[in-house]
């Protein structure tokens, strides 16, 4: 299972976080925090994978995470997940994210959380995969997204 | 509204609480348009939990919402369903989401499933009758559909093996059609058909535990690095650790890390695959990733040995002072795991070091070592080994280089460290006859003189000081110590330091409390504390109160109040003799007399390291199966350290000077592991074969004359029954039962029905006071070579009995036998009087555990551990777990229909719910109420019309009561008990009885 989807960006600064299971505001950031020191301290060549955090559960729990520009996305994913898969996954919301916004950047993640949101609700639900094809994915957005159009046309 | 409302998230987000707008969020909702709905539904999801009291205003507009047409509602209903609802409310929705599951839609068939996944995780109790409908989904034409359910059984089975064998066949067909390409083409991930789908269905089938797994799965089950379910077939295991090895050798790091893993699991299973790769992980030790380092460690710990233990704990210091902060937790792992392999004594080198090593580890892991570490590392100097002689060494060791860490720098000590060279200066340092007790005194006041020095190491010096404090020299110091000390604001240290002060003065005193030498004899402590019974009797007489158990004290608080929850008396009534005083124990009596050796305990660390090396090694057939197999690096280098100049010769291209040291690191890291005829570099293991086979042979040869004895005898023939009665629980047998046991025994049958007759058998065991009453089937818990378990549980009045039955098949004694139960759900207490056991040949051991519920679930399970030792030596543990309904701890209730009244208004937790009828006789309510008193042992109060009125209590004293009603042809039933969970759990048994019938 996910636990949490966090993405922030190269100085720690949070630009999206999804928590699965319930934590304090609190404890969220001092997630968020911890999980950044991790994170940045390490080089480009290295594994994409990390243990021994341990503010989410302890041992059990990995972080994986995958570092675009200046955004680093992070799953934090309990043992029953693939760690290859999760990283895969990652890779798909970014294509996807670069196809929803044309040439995806910061800035969409900051004046768009809400589209950001969405999509990430058609990927995983509830902390399980939903969906790992991306055309499905797009798709779903989108015929969401016309019929909020029409909507505000109508209305 | 929606601008601010996004907004809010973002605020949320970075840390600021932004709690006024959560009612807007949830008002936004309800009543916006599509957009602002789902704004608001994001909102919500992201600022509310699963407890928050808000979200029940949510419940009516996720109701509207699954029922409306425009699918997007739905699927955004759905989805807030999946990330959060209240448990009491999901019966609410739980119709309509069921509807959903045969959606034309499949996105909403798949958002479906997983919200009722999500149902089963919270509350698995009330999704139980939609199991047939997650069947449907699995073989949905959708394969996204399928895929989700595959997440509910793969938790389903992980629960319950047994329950869905039948569908193994269905998984193994889509698993090959899935391989087989069958699936769009949008689900392959480079050329790879559905990777992560063949995952997971491999998971659920190690979990089904059936071998239909063929070759190419295989092979794709490495790809996909799910190698652990494959490590039970051996054959496949060797074909895929070459695969291995090219994940290992892999440029791309991410792959390097899989094959690390895949490694450590495949090398638990043999020890022999990593000499393939034996230079490649060398080459891994070495890499810049922390984490590719870590795993490397952590699979050499897999192959330690007692021939390569010294190398490997070097390699382990060495990172270990670099990434200490990253993953302390896991080197301190490693270091128990030295410590133990020490005290098998044939692995560590030498007492140097082992001495040394522990002192880098003390001071380096310092204070963030977990507490256990010191605690066995002292309980190992002070047990000490087979020969006197070595044990003085060791200490005599330990106490020099203390002393010599002790006049250098000690304020750099880590605390921990301080107290473990306290104790053993304390402890020991008379070994060392030309070191003076006063200048250890000196050393040890300087100590406490440390302003870092925390009030725990200077409770630890003090007690030293007292061990220490003899005669003449230390006098002086030890005054001083006291006078600082003896007025001290922190209550232990002004005790010990009283201690120091009456043991220094008094010499007979302190001979009769702290006998040299003599921390190992067991204390006997008088934990019923009778010696003060007298004192307790007089005080009472002379009016004082009896003594109060601190909860009952509380209790009676509770009832004082005004406003008490409980006030029928179903309080226990606590007999003062039985729980008061035998839970208190004398503080100071414990801490003067017994030291320190009663905190060090053991338990519960297995058992890796034998005598003979990593115990997975033991078998002798395998050792010399492996004999002819080549180590190709091994060889060569060994070799060249026997004749290094030959060596040159005979390889054409001379090794680089490097990649030699690298190779010789290899031999000295996997010697060990490959065949025991192989030149060895410590010269142990020709010593350790020879001393298995001739263990073998004695073995052999007494089973024989065991044999032989057996076959002369007349009992011969029912040797299997003829059983001793043993222990004090058995005395108490009428020989009568004994009779009966020999005409059991004699009759024919053993040979054709085993099973019932070790039924019958062990049934004859059974305690003489349960000889009344009836109870369950015994069943068979695990079975060892040697050892057979098997327990059954009987209902008694007022308490629920476990008794578990050892059954020792082999020709020798197996002496104590430490039986663990415990369990989440349970408070179990042994009733016999010791743990351990003794299992005589060819008899029955008899445990018996006394049960109560501690938390009220479904199913309760008691999990077990057996460790017990053979007369050969070597240890084993045995682990199994008993289940057992919650209706075992149902007893009636007998109370008033006005009692009842009055309980019912009182009780906090209810659950309601509709049940059916059994509709055959005249009067349904009377006949389904008399099923439910037969089948769960419930005591029907009244029936009054059409309703009825039952009661019953959990042991001990956990009362539920329950009122019915026939309506329109059903049965509602509301439960309501002062427990939390214990309504939905009867409710679920009073289904399940139901259906039955």
């Amino acid at each position: 299972m996910i636990k949490a989807i966090l993405i922030f960006n190269n100085h720690g600064k949070p630009r999206l976080s999804k928590f699965y299971e319930h934590y304090s505001e609190d404890t969220e950031q001092q997630i968020i925090r911890e999980t950044f020191h991790l994170v940045s301290k390490r080089d480009e060549n290295v594994c994409n994978f990390l243990e021994g955090g341990m503010l989410i559960g302890g041992s059990d729990y990995r972080l994986i995470y995958r570092h675009y520009a200046t955004l680093y996305f992070v799953f934090c994913v309990d043992s029953s997940e693939s760690e290859l898969g999760i990283l895969d996954l990652i890779q798909v919301f970014v294509e996807t994210l670069d196809k929803c916004f044309e040439n995806v950047c910061e800035l969409d993640l900051i004046f768009h959380v809400d589209k950001v949101h969405n999509i990430l609700a058609e990927m995983v639900m509830g902390g399980m995969v939903l969906e790992t094809n991306m055309n499905e994915i797009i798709t779903q957005v989108d015929s969401q997204n016309k019929m909020e159009k029409s909507e505000v046309l109508t209305g | 509204m929606k601008e601010l409302m996004v907004r809010a998230i973002y605020c949320e987000m970075l840390g600021y609480e932004a709690s006024f707008s959560y009612i807007h969020a949830i008002k936004l909702a309800q009543q916006g348009t599509a957009l602002e709905k789902r704004v608001g539904y994001l909102a919500v999801s992201l600022f509310l939990n699963e407890s928050h009291e808000l979200l029940l205003l949510l419940v009516n507009t996720v109701l509207k919402d699954l029922q409306s047409t425009n699918l997007i509602e739905v699927c955004m209903a759905l989805t807030v369903v999946s990330q959060m609802f209240p448990k009491d409310m999901i019966p609410a929705i739980l119709p309509l989401v069921e509807e959903k599951l045969n959606h034309p839609k499949e996105i909403i068939r798949r958002k479906a499933v997983l919200a009722l996944y999500k149902f089963y995780l919270i509350a698995p109790n009330q999704v139980q009758h939609i199991h047939n409908k997650f069947r449907k989904a699995l073989c949905d034409k959708d394969p996204g559909v399928m895929t989700a359910s595959l997440h509910i059984y793969l938790q389903m089975i992980q629960e319950n093996p047994e329950g869905y064998k039948d569908l193994t066949t269905s998984f193994v067909t889509i698993l090959k059609q899935v391989v087989g390409g069958k699936l769009p083409m949008d689900f392959n991930y480079h050329s790879v058909p559905a990777p992560w789908l063949q995952i997971q269905l491999l998971r659920i089938l190690l979990f089904c535990s059936t071998i239909f797994l063929c070759r190419d799965v295989a092979a794709l089950c490495i790809h996909c690095y799910c190698i652990q379910p494959l490590s039970s077939f051996p054959a496949i295991l060797y074909e895929s650790a070459k695969c291995i090895g090219n994940f290992v050798l892999s440029l791309k790091i991410n792959l390097k890390y899989l094959g690390l893993k895949a490694l450590t699991y495949v090398v638990q299973q043999h020890p022999k695959l990593a000499l393939q790769h034996q230079m490649t992980i060398i080459e891994c030790l070495d890499h810049p990733d922390l984490i590719i380092k870590r795993e490397t460690l952590e699979l050499l710990f897999r192959i330690t040995n007692a021939q390569n233990v010294s190398v490997i704990v070097e390699k382990m210091l060495d990172p270990f002072l670099k990434i200490m902060l990253c993953c302390c937790i896991i080197y301190t792992l490693f270091i128990v795991l030295i410590l133990f392999s020490y005290e098998e004594y044939t692995y560590a080198p030498d007492n140097e070091w082992f001495i040394e090593t522990m002192s880098t580890v003390f001071s380096v892991g310092g204070d963030m070592m977990q507490p256990d570490i010191p605690n066995s590392f002292l309980k190992l100097l002070s047990e000490g080994f087979d020969s006197v002689e070595e044990d003085r060494k060791l200490r005599l060791f330990a106490v020099d280089s203390y002393v010599s860490l002790l006049q250098g720098e000690p304020g750099k000590l880590p605390q921990r460290f301080l107290q473990v060279i306290s104790w053993v200066l304390g402890e020991y340092s008379y070994l060392r006859e030309e070191l003076e007790a006063a200048t250890v005194l000196r050393l040890l006041a300087k100590l406490l003189d440390m302003k870092s020095t925390s009030s725990e190491t200077k409770s630890w010096v003090l007690m030293a000081m007292t061990k220490l404090c003899e005669g003449g020299a230390g006098v002086s110091v030890t005054q001083e110590v006291c006078e600082t000390y003896g007025s001290s604001l922190d209550t232990v240290l002004r005790q010990r330091a009283q201690e120091l002060q009456h043991l220094s003065q008094d010499c007979e005193l302190r001979a009769r409390v702290l006998p040299r030498g003599a921390g190992l004899e067991p204390l006997e402590v008088d934990s019923s504390l009778s010696f003060l019974d007298g004192f307790v009797s007089e005080a009472l007489a002379a009016g004082a109160a009896p003594y109060k158990a601190p909860h009952q004290r509380q209790e009676e608080l509770a009832q004082a109040k005004a406003l008490s929850l409980e006030p029928y008396g179903l309080s226990l009534p606590i007999s003062m003799s039985s729980c008061s005083i035998a839970d208190r124990q004398s503080p100071t009596l414990l801490s003067v007399s017994s030291g320190l050796s009663t905190t060090l305990k053991l338990d519960g660390v297995k058992r890796v390291w034998g005598r003979e090396g990593y115990l997975s090694e033991r078998e002798p057939v395998e050792e010399s199966a492996h004999v002819e197999v080549p180590s190709p690096l091994q060889s060569p280098s060994q070799q060249g350290e026997a004749d290094s100049s030959q060596s040159q010769t005979l390889t054409p291209i001379p090794t680089p000077q490097p990649e030699q040291e690298k190779q010789q690191l290899a031999s000295s890291l996997f010697v060990g592991l490959g065949s025991q005829s192989s030149v060895c570099l410590m010269g142990k293991s020709e010593s350790t074969t020879q001393r298995f086979r001739r263990k073998a042979k004695d073995l052999a040869v007494s089973s024989l004359e065991q044999t032989s004895q057996l076959s002369q005898g007349p009992a011969a023939a029912n040797g299997i029954c003829d059983v001793e009665l043993t222990g004090s629980d058995m005395s108490e047998t009428s020989p009568t039962l004994i009779r009966d046991n020999g005409v059991v025994a004699a009759d024919p049958a053993p040979h054709e029905d085993p099973d019932k007759l070790k039924d019958l058998c062990l049934r004859t065991h059974l305690p003489a006071e349960f000889s009344g009453l009836c109870h369950s089937e015994i069943t068979p818990l695990c079975t060892n070579q040697t050892l057979d378990f098997s327990a059954c549980h009987l209902q008694k009045e007022d308490s629920l009995a476990l008794v578990v039955f050892i059954y020792n098949s082999s020709d020798s004694d197996i002496q104590e036998i430490l039986l663990e139960l415990d369990s989440d759900e349970l408070e179990v207490s042994c009733v016999c009087d010791s743990p351990v056991q003794e299992a005589r040949s060819h008899s029955v051991a008899v445990c018996q555990y006394s049960l109560t519920v501690k938390r009220p679930s479904v199913h309760v399970e008691v999990v077990g551990t057996a460790s017990y030792q053979f007369p050969a030596g070597t240890p084993h543990s045995a682990q199994f777990s008993y289940k057992l309904p919650l209706t075992s701890f149902i007893r009636p209730l007998t109370v008033s229909t006005e009692e009842y009244g009055a309980m019912w208004l009182d009780f906090s937790h209810d659950t309601k719910q509709k049940l059916t009828l059994i509709s055959d006789g005249q009067e349904p309510l009377t006949d389904t109420l008399n099923v439910l008193k037969k089948k769960l042992q419930l005591h029907v109060v009244e029936i009054i019309g059409m309703e009825g009125i039952v009661a019953c209590r959990l042991l001990r004293d956990q009362p539920c009561l329950m009122h019915c009603r026939l309506h329109a042809g059903t049965l509602s039933v509301w439960l309501r008990s002062p427990v939390p969970d214990l309504p939905d759990c009867l409710m679920y048994h009073c289904q399940r009885a139901l259906q039955e019938h």
